[in-house]
């Protein structure tokens, strides 16, 4: 086990790349804590996967540095840096048997036999496959299959980091609950560091300690969950986290107050001398309708989703969404909305700004 | 519901029956009626019975060639299963070089038997051929037309020249099927170059292995233009395989009866051993779709 650290990391699928644009994964500084649970979040094509493979030693990044621990690893093979890797769709040994799956990379490290008989066994049942262990893997569903690829990462005890390349996509939803809590239950038994790429917010958000959201090959936002929700650094994470995302509505801002088309909104924080393509940043939850206070609104529909309600509303010409609580009553005089000032964030070209205490 | 009766339907199966009829059952039932009679020519016939299969069964030359026929399609398949799964392996897998690489392994393909026939023939003559010429030069013996060990070797290093890149464009194409993935859980097991071939190539170039088996046996077990146009069945018989005794019999001899025998029985031993191959197959396909 090891603290993983990537120095200064680009990689282009070019070989002469003349332009930032060229860079699936742009340079990228980021320590991987030895024993902590990460989901790398992201759309697809953001670069997620690119770096998973560059920290596995599939792919040799095009500059900078990995280190384990205190070792450059950046130009060792695979199979020197001892990590288990599970991928997106399932590969299988199709000759072999759901054992001789299971036991192949400890076979392959000269374990010794009646560990390898135990160790099968005991991932047997976390994968709920003990009765199928002398089946062909041959033949079996892709549930299954993908369920052996899970098995075949999770049987060596003393990988350097577990890497989950969006390991669920394939498997039943019932199944997947069962799995990701079996994962979460091996990361507090043997304490691996995990990174768990996934673009399913709810995947990346239950399954995580700390959530690293990527856009366009780049790491946008590293943080909690509740960093996240609360206080998006970027305008991606701000729409990609949550449901509906953030209300992103360009505005002028000038000290407290944001300007829209000529009416204001109070902010919590004071800013100075803000230029380029400045916008606030409401998530849905932090809007409440009213029938007085705040600016007029036009209310086009309302979703009842069952814990809550969903407004969509159209916010001088802008499209926006308000969350009501679930018993709320909405009536047709409520056409104003209300920010809460706290929960106002600002961007200036898509990046947060840390405003000054009012 | 009454499921309607349209007899009209057999119509539009006339034209295969009829294309069949010409194509297939004439030319065999007139082989089967050679084989059934004696005729002393102009045009009159005998009963003869199962008299010309007797013979046939009981013919030492006909065994002969059959003997010589399956070695030669077991020493061929022998080397070039192996060598065409080698070649695949060792081609690039895209780019510039990839396709040059096809269209060097296509050429043999393409060239006609005789011709191909005839290119060995002259390289491996001894007075003005460059491998022959060489070969005698550098003091081995080589002479395809009175050793019977050059001879066969001539044959099968043809066969192998001419018919490898068959099974390698074959296994080639089973190869670029595997996805990556496959590739980089290998890396993460951390499995051996020899483990990886055999647990993930091997397994996923099954289907295709099959058929160029199958093809190369099939095409191997009727050869006749390449090793008429070498050695001519020589020396005395020893590269004499099932069609050229088969040409031999019925061309230079003039016995009708006892070579449509042969080429019935012949027949059914093609139809024998593709009806093995076809079962296997889809055995095969039948267990990798599950039970």
């Amino acid at each position: 086990m090891a603290r993983i650290t990537l120095d200064n990391l680009a990689h282009s699928y070019r070989a002469n790349p003349t332009g930032e644009q060229d860079f699936a994964l742009k340079e990228l500084n980021h320590v991987w804590n030895d024993g902590e649970a990460y989901a790398l979040l992201g759309a697809s094509g953001c670069g997620k996967s690119t770096l998973l493979n560059i920290i596995s030693g599939l792919l040799h990044p095009s500059q900078g540095r990995i280190l384990f621990g205190d070792r450059d690893v950046t130009h060792a093979p695979t199979a020197e840096r001892n990590i288990a890797q599970v991928f997106q769709f399932p590969v299988v040994y199709d000759t072999m048997t759901v054992r001789q799956n299971l036991a192949f990379p400890l076979r392959n490290r000269g374990a010794d036999p009646a560990y390898i008989a135990s160790r099968v066994q005991a991932i047997a049942r976390m994968i709920g496959m003990e009765s199928e262990l002398d089946h062909k893997a041959r033949g079996l569903t892709a549930d299954a299959k993908q369920k052996i690829s899970l098995g075949r990462g999770m049987v060596r005890e003393d990988v350097n980091a577990l890497l989950f390349d969006e390991p669920l996509t394939v498997i039943d939803p019932h199944m997947k609950w069962e799995l990701r809590t079996q994962l979460k239950s091996l990361h507090r038994e043997f304490g691996h560091t995990m990174i768990y790429v996934t673009h399913d917010q709810t995947e990346a958000l239950t399954f995580a300690d700390k959530v690293v959201v990527m856009h366009d090959g780049r790491v946008v936002q590293i943080g909690t969950p509740e960093e996240l929700f609360e206080t998006p650094q970027h305008t991606f994470v701000g729409y990609f986290i949550g449901s509906p995302g953030m209300n992103v509505i360009p505005a002028r801002v000038e000290g407290n107050k944001a300007y829209i088309n000529g009416s204001h909104i109070p902010l919590g924080r004071a800013y100075a001398g803000l230029d380029g393509d400045v916008a606030i940043g409401v998530r849905p939850e932090y809007a409440r309708l009213s029938d007085s206070e705040g600016l007029p609104v036009k209310l086009r529909r309302v979703e009842d989703v069952g814990r809550h309600k969903i407004v969509r509303a159209d916010f001088f010409g802008q499209p926006i969404n308000i969350i009501a609580p679930e018993g709320a009553t909405i009536t047709t005089d409520m056409n104003r909305v209300v920010f809460d000032p706290a929960h106002i964030n600002v961007y200036r070209d898509n990046w947060r700004v840390e405003g000054e205490a009012a | 519901m009454e499921k309607t009766v349209n007899h009209k339907a057999w119509f539009l199966v006339l034209p295969v029956l009829v294309l069949v009829a010409f194509s297939a059952v004439v030319p065999l039932m007139t082989v089967v009626n050679y084989s059934v009679q004696d005729t002393f020519g102009n045009n009159e016939f005998f009963w003869a019975g199962l008299e010309w299969f007797d013979e046939m069964l009981n013919s030492q030359r006909m065994w002969d060639a059959l003997g010589r026929q399956l070695a030669f399609s077991a020493i061929i398949l022998a080397i070039e299963v192996p060598l065409g799964i080698f070649v695949a392996l060792n081609m690039p897998k895209k780019g510039f070089w990839a396709s040059v690489c096809l269209v060097l392994m296509a050429l043999p393909l393409l060239i006609p038997w005789n011709v191909v026939g005839t290119i060995w023939q002259i390289f491996g003559r001894v007075d003005i051929g460059l491998l022959g010429y060489t070969l005698d030069k550098l003091g081995i013996p080589y002479n395809y037309t009175q050793d019977f060990f050059a001879a066969w070797a001539t044959v099968i290093i043809m066969d192998v020249w001419h018919w490898t890149s068959l099974v390698a464009l074959l296994a080639y194409a089973g190869l670029q099927s595997i996805p990556d993935a496959y590739y980089q859980a290998t890396k993460i097991d951390q499995a051996s170059r020899w483990a990886v071939f055999r647990f993930i190539e091997l397994p996923k170039m099954q289907g295709v292995l099959m058929i160029a088996i199958l093809l190369r046996f099939m095409d191997s077990f009727m050869i006749y233009t390449e090793p008429f146009v070498v050695t001519g069945g020589g020396p005395g018989n020893s590269t004499t395989f099932l069609s050229i005794d088969l040409v031999k019999m019925a061309l230079g001899q003039f016995d009708l009866g006892p070579a449509a025998a042969f080429s019935i029985m012949y027949f059914l031993v093609i139809l024998l051993i593709s009806w093995v191959f076809y079962t296997v197959m889809t055995n095969l396909d039948k267990r990798e779709t599950g039970r």
